[in-house]
């Protein structure tokens, strides 16, 4: 069974419709036992931080997520927030992240670019993957983050996208993938993304 | 880099879609949740939804369609109409919407912006400021779908809204809805110039070129009604939006 993460972090409503969409099933839940059972994992999240760490360990997922990502090697999927809360720390907050790849959130600085960094921008794929194996042309996402993540291992880093300057938009390590945009939101691209998670990995 | 955004805005009441002139003289030109789907498939950037009866008839907002129409569609979605609380909010955002937009509870309740900002961020609320020219030619500010008009000169409100924390504003101009004959450049030139956040324009846009101008007047966000929704002179319905080389094309100037 697919699992979408409930740690009291954003809509994840979005998430459970396109992988119903690209004809998967899945279930959210922050049950021990059901994500247990998880054959893949989805760690969504809007909001800060140091929150989402927080209910992560109030919830008491952590044990079960180390174990099932970094034991197991179950593929997981964090988006977004849920991406940032895979490095090891973040400037956003003061708790340390999982620290599943070694990387950092960073903030945004810029006197002439907006911050949030929202709406669509592009990603240049920077090595191959399961995850963008249907998409050969350029590849669209919507996006919507004050911080984003910068890899110290460049072997992770799966693509990059041009906000200022360059930043990762979405890593892949073994089993663990992060994507700071949100395919729920990205039509064809998302949908092909979600498509490939679940039948690649 | 970023690209301007293209936004369909559709008005719905009851459980129909509705294009009208000036806020007014609404004709049915669909049903939502199909309509949603063929933006869908048009690879649309955004979309803007608004219920023009909610709050100038006080209605309750209308979840069961709402949720209908967003299963079915994976872009971003912005909500007005009848927001008058946190739990409202709450309940959107828990279906799937991206972002709220605010106008007459927003005036009303200063303080509503606030918390919603600190709730659920910046970026998930928008402020639409409907504006009319008076008989002198003033611009003035209007609430409850057009009918109420505010004593707040629209800078001033536009300024208030960024400094309660929203997004994103809307200038939605009643003067030009519905008529195709291009955005009210001069107000959205005057408010983006004096604000910091992303200013959408909306109202008038009839083709590619009214994009062009009004993105060169500051806007980062291109809304339109009609354009999407009719065709031909004598205003068929017809579900339309631009091919994405046609958008970059455009605004790269390529």
């Amino acid at each position: 069974m697919i699992v979408v993460i409930d740690y009291g972090m954003g809509n994840l409503g979005s998430i459970s419709n396109i992988v119903k969409k690209v004809g998967h099933k899945s279930i959210i839940t922050s049950n021990i036992e059901e994500i247990k059972k998880a054959t893949k994992l989805i760690l969504p999240g809007v909001g800060s931080f140091d929150n989402g760490m927080k209910n992560l360990r109030e919830l008491g997922l952590i044990e079960v997520l180390n174990q099932k990502v970094v034991e197991q090697k179950t593929p997981i999927l964090g988006i977004c927030l849920g991406m940032q809360l895979m490095t090891k720390s973040s400037e956003e907050g003061k708790l340390a992240g999982l620290g599943w790849v070694d990387a950092k959130t960073k903030k945004f600085v810029s006197d002439t670019l907006k911050v949030p960094h929202m709406g669509w921008n592009i990603v240049n794929q920077k090595k191959n993957s399961k995850l963008f194996n249907e998409i050969k042309s350029e590849k669209r996402y919507y996006f919507v983050h004050s911080y984003y993540v910068e890899s110290n291992d460049k072997k992770d880093v799966l693509t990059f996208t041009n906000y200022g300057h360059e930043f990762v938009s979405s890593f892949e390590k073994e089993n663990i993938i992060g994507a700071q945009f949100h395919p729920e939101k990205s039509h064809k691209f998302g949908m092909s993304l979600i498509k490939n998670f679940m039948e690649n990995y | 880099m970023l690209q301007t955004r293209v936004i369909p805005v559709l008005l719905m009441k009851d459980e129909g879609l509705y294009k009208g002139i000036h806020f007014k003289k609404h004709k049915y030109v669909g049903d939502p949740i199909n309509t949603v789907k063929i933006f869908n498939e048009k690879e649309v950037d955004e979309l803007i939804i608004f219920d023009i009866e909610a709050s100038k008839l006080k209605k309750t907002i209308n979840f069961e369609i709402i949720e209908s129409i967003v299963s079915e569609a994976f872009m971003p979605i912005g909500y007005g109409g009848g927001i008058k609380t946190l739990e409202d909010a709450k309940k959107l955002f828990s279906l799937g919407i991206e972002k709220i937009v605010l106008n007459t509870s927003a005036i009303e309740n200063f303080d509503l912006v606030k918390q919603l900002v600190q709730n659920y961020g910046s970026q998930s609320v928008v402020f639409c400021l409907d504006i009319k020219k008076s008989f002198f030619g003033k611009y003035e500010v209007f609430s409850y779908s057009g009918t109420k008009k505010i004593k707040i000169p629209p800078i001033e409100l536009a300024k208030k809204m960024h400094e309660l924390g929203v997004g994103e504003i809307i200038i939605n101009s009643i003067d030009n809805d519905g008529l195709m004959q291009g955005y009210d450049l001069k107000i959205i030139e005057e408010i983006t110039s004096q604000l910091s956040i992303p200013v959408i324009a909306c109202g008038g846009a009839k083709g590619l070129e009214d994009f062009k101008k009004v993105k060169e007047m500051g806007a980062h966000g291109c809304a339109a009604g009609s354009m999407f929704v009719y065709n031909g002179v004598h205003k068929a319905v017809l579900i339309s939006y631009p091919e994405y080389n046609e958008l970059e094309k455009l605004f790269k100037g390529k």
